[in-house]
């Protein structure tokens, strides 16, 4: 397709606001992490490393970053199975009541977190009596399948089942197709699902608020209790910059093998 | 073994005796799990609660609901959140649309990675983070914003509506741009040469191809952006100084009023319900 | 119910035994809540063994500092260290808070002021304490022992901790001259317009009402707590009529240090422990208790009915009104000590005089924190008051108009 000029300058003056958008105030997020003063007024004053060395130290974060790993992990273990499950039965074929089954996996994110949150909380304290960490990873879980569920589903669609007929008229019963044929090819879909599913689990924060119990704190509900505070804000910057840093090169990997896969 | 061959046979030969296996766990969890702790909830909307102690009592009233609909403010409350959702998805849409379009196309296939990944890249950084990077712009003396425009005359919009929006816009952009890239990604080049060859211009190729065919990637991310904007009440706390949102007047009443919070709740339950009704036919859905 | 017919009988039969199906078990699902509340058993025999435990403290921020705000203020490590027992605090920004975390269950043991403790004693969230197994108790002021707040049908429910008033802080240079009067954040040509904050709870409804009964005595409020409608009204109004002057409300003392900090907020309702950050991060600010009078609080600590560490509950108590424990507190936070020792302990020694912890005309018109009921608490029988389910409805309401 060919662009008029304007056409281009417009889109390279999108793409430079919309990045500029984007990473202004990611990129305060880091400064701040070496400003010496608390309250964050711009410009900054001074600038220390102080900050980095407190968080490094700090038990508080230690113990919220492994909690939330631990949820995320099993949160995105659960989604990866129940998630292909699904998809792999409203992928591939039709039957009475599959229209409103998509509609149900797409609820967990469409309909607002803090619904999910009331409701799941009003379950788990009338029912379970307190809230634990299961009670977190169920939360999570939740709409973690629908992340995973769509993912696989839409590379189901991509793949067609020619593939998969071919293996079975050459002999391969369901299971073999599924392991030899199958699996590989939704395996990266299943790698990006899983990516995504993990991202949000790590960082959620409305639906966790809800089933946390007392002490169990994710690393979002170490930050939402210490946001604020003069002396833990620099090293809540520290931690989110930290993240950002530690987190570019799954990503780009995650991309790199999505566009492989793709590229046909 | 051999329980094991017969099931293995059996289920080959019975479609809907696969399809139940497969659905039956994620069924459970599902329906169960979500839609019967939704339920649980939403029964409490025809309840009381003791006056004194806040918790629930079994009695039967429609008092939530004449409350809900006859409080003006309510109607207020809920006009705003619609108001703001609605900003968010268009501001949302407006940047994403073209960025997921350079992406796409114009950018070299190498870069394609890179710059997905740095568009999702914030997506790892934290949310109260971000929002609160936010705050700290819109400080009314000291912040990065009043300091931008101050030598123009201008000054910090500070905290309110407008705060919100620009909080939330910047929070799902992401959301917005994924899908739009990945119908972007599956324009045929055909129609594009033939669009310029039959001599339109980049505006009408635009408007008459492009916007058509990406319409249900649009509007799978608009399914996102709405709904978070529907239900956010943390944004909204840190950036709205006495604004509120439907997720506010959630959240302040569900642990006093829980009958009370989930007839509220059931707002954005139904208008999100209707949306998602609204656009199945775009088949929007199967472009999550 | 529609008369049966035959052919589409059967099928319409199966549908309506299935949905009644569903809505029973949705009912029966919602119906097998945890037992309701067992009445209240008795307190804890003792005597108080050496068991090891962890208990979860929900307090007022301040209230329970174990060095995670200031590495220097913490009353909670040798605690640890000397008993064995583990503690976990969590604070919390306002009553209602404080009552939907000890409903929701996992905490031991609460700091609750008077507007969150007999809900909880009512429902049946907390236990009464034996007060024979707390030998600091006998050191607490008289007048601070058996009140209705913390005592029912003669049962003791916790331990005071101290009380204090709301106070009116201000930004020293910002808001000129320094102000006596509330009126700086209710009347409409505020020279601080914009930049008030107001407390973000129902409870700030009787804020409103001890500010009519200086402005406007004709309503006849004595309790700003027993509102009748009329009263309530005016309040409702008073709050609308400040609106348009709050930049933000606040709940999270954090979050209202930080505002203060960034200039966003230079007057409004705050605490004492608030003024002492601010002035210990260099934000001067003034904090006075203004002629009108306050609200105020006056809190007890509470023992949960679920607790498991029911030891170290104890523990925690008698530690947390020890003379030395309780004078660190009250300095730290700025309030009245519960313990009358404790004022030969505080290293400002005129603190107890600062405080007004030995007077009485002081608390004359301080207000605490109580949760308003129907039958009116100022005594009244002729009319019926505002009981506080609705003054969360009207405060919701108004927040969101």
């Amino acid at each position: 397709m060919r662009l008029s000029l304007p056409a281009r300058l417009f889109l390279w003056t999108v793409m430079g606001f919309g990045f500029a958008f984007i990473y202004v105030p990611l990129t305060l997020v880091v400064i701040n992490s070496f400003n010496k003063n608390t309250s964050f007024a711009w410009p900054p004053t001074g600038f220390t490393t102080s900050w980095w060395s407190k968080a490094a130290t700090n038990e508080g974060v230690r113990d919220a970053i492994t909690r939330s790993a631990i949820v995320a992990l099993t949160a995105t273990a659960i989604a990866l199975v129940l998630g292909s499950l699904a998809a792999a039965a409203i992928a591939r074929y039709s039957f009475f009541g599959r229209d409103a089954i998509s509609l149900l996996f797409v609820l967990p994110i469409a309909l607002p977190g803090i619904v999910t949150g009331i409701a799941l909380n009003n379950v788990f304290t009338n029912f379970l009596g307190e809230l634990t960490i299961f009670t977190i990873i169920v939360g999570h879980a939740t709409f973690c399948i629908v992340v995973v569920f769509n993912n696989v589903a839409a590379r189901y669609r991509r793949l067609g089942s020619s593939l998969e007929e071919a293996s079975m008229d050459l002999g391969a019963n369901r299971l073999t197709t599924f392991r030899l044929v199958t699996f590989p090819l939704i395996r990266s879909a299943l790698v990006a699902g899983g990516l995504l599913s993990f991202a949000l689990s790590f960082d959620e924060i409305i639906v966790t608020t809800f089933t946390a119990g007392a002490g169990q704190n994710t690393l979002p509900i170490w930050i939402f209790q210490n946001l604020f505070r003069p002396n833990q804000a620099p090293i809540v910057n520290v931690v989110a910059a930290a993240l950002i840093l530690v987190s570019i090169l799954p990503i780009y990997l995650s991309q790199r093998l999505t566009q492989e896969k793709s590229a046909s | 073994m051999a329980t094991l061959d017969t099931i293995r046979r059996s289920l080959h030969r019975n479609v809907r005796a696969r399809i139940a296996t497969l659905l039956a766990l994620p069924l459970f969890w599902l329906v169960v799990l979500y839609i019967g702790s939704l339920a649980a909830l939403f029964i409490t909307s025809i309840w009381k609660i003791d006056t004194f102690t806040s918790k629930v009592v079994r009695e039967f009233t429609l008092q939530n609901f004449i409350d809900v609909f006859t409080d003006k403010a309510y109607f207020n409350v809920t006009i705003r959140t619609l108001f703001v959702a609605i900003c968010v998805t268009l501001i949302c849409a407006v940047i994403a649309i073209p960025m997921a379009f350079f992406m796409a196309r114009i950018a070299r296939p190498r870069s394609r990675p890179v710059l997905i990944a740095l568009v999702i890249t914030p997506l790892w950084a934290s949310y109260l983070v971000k929002v609160y990077a936010w705050r700290t712009m819109f400080y009314p003396e000291k912040g990065f914003i009043n300091w931008l425009i101050e030598p123009l005359g201008g000054s910090s919009p500070g905290f309110g509506m407008f705060a919100v929006i620009i909080g939330l816009t910047y929070l799902w952009l992401p959301y917005m741009v994924l899908p739009i890239y990945a119908g972007m990604e599956k324009l045929p080049n055909s129609l594009l040469d033939a669009s310029s060859d039959l001599g339109a211009k980049s505006g009408r190729t635009f408007f008459s191809i492009i916007l058509p065919i990406t319409w249900p990637a649009i509007i799978a991310g608009s399914i996102f952006t709405f709904s978070l904007s529907m239900g956010d009440y943390i944004t909204v706390q840190i950036l709205g100084g006495t604004f509120q949102m439907l997720g506010n007047v959630v959240y302040q009443n569900f642990s006093l009023n829980l009958p009370f919070a989930a007839a509220v709740a059931l707002i954005p339950v139904i208008i999100m319900m209707v949306y998602l009704g609204s656009i199945r036919k775009t088949g929007a859905l199967d472009n999550l | 119910m529609c008369a049966a017919r035959e052919g589409g009988t059967v099928r319409v039969m199966k549908l309506r035994k299935f949905a009644a199906l569903m809505a029973a078990s949705t009912l029966v699902l919602a119906g097998c809540s945890s037992s309701s509340d067992e009445e209240g058993s008795g307190a804890y025999a003792g005597p108080v063994k050496d068991t090891p435990g962890t208990i979860n403290v929900l307090a007022w921020p301040g209230y329970a500092e174990d060095g995670s705000t200031d590495p220097n203020v913490d009353w909670v490590t040798p605690f640890e260290k000397a008993t064995g027992c583990t503690v976990n605090v969590k604070t919390y920004g306002t009553s209602d808070e404080a009552v939907q975390l000890m409903q929701a269950g996992g905490y031991d043991v609460i700091s609750a002021s008077g507007d969150a403790s007999l809900r909880l004693i009512y429902g049946g969230d907390l236990q009464p304490v034996n007060l024979d197994l707390i030998p600091n108790y006998k050191d607490v002021f008289d007048n601070l022992k058996d009140r209705p707040w913390n005592t029912v049908d003669g049962k003791n429910y916790g331990v005071p901790h101290g009380r204090g008033a709301n106070v009116l802080q201000y930004k020293i240079g910002k808001v000129n001259p320094a102000p006596t009067s509330w009126s700086v954040v209710w009347e409409p040509n505020s020279p601080a317009k914009g930049k008030v904050t107001a407390y973000d709870s129902a409870i700030y409804i009787a804020d409103a009402a001890v500010y009519l009964m200086a402005t406007k005595p004709e309503l006849g409020i004595t309790d700003p707590y027993a509102l009748d409608q009329t009263q309530f009204d005016a309040a409702m109004a008073l709050l609308a009529q400040q609106k348009p002057l709050v930049a933000e409300y606040w709940a999270d003392y954090t979050k209202y240090i930080g505002a203060v900090q960034s200039g966003s907020i230079t007057v409004g309702t705050s605490w004492q422990v608030i003024a002492n950050v601010l002035n210990g991060e260099k934000e001067t600010v003034g904090a006075v208790k203004p002629v009108e009078g306050a609200t105020g609080w006056s809190d007890t600590w509470m023992i949960s009915s679920k607790t498991e560490a029911i030891d170290c509950a104890y523990k925690w108590l008698n530690h947390i009104i020890e003379p030395s424990v309780n004078a660190q507190a009250a300095e730290y936070f700025g309030e009245a000590p519960a313990n009358s020792k404790a004022c030969a302990l505080t290293a400002n020694k005129d603190h107890c005089k600062l405080y007004h912890a030995e007077e009485t005309d002081y608390w004359s018109n301080v207000y605490y924190w109580k949760t308003p009921t129907e039958n009116c608490l100022d005594g009244r029988t002729d009319v019926k008051c505002i009981p506080y389910a609705e003054w969360v409805k009207a405060w919701s309401s108004f927040r969101n108009s």
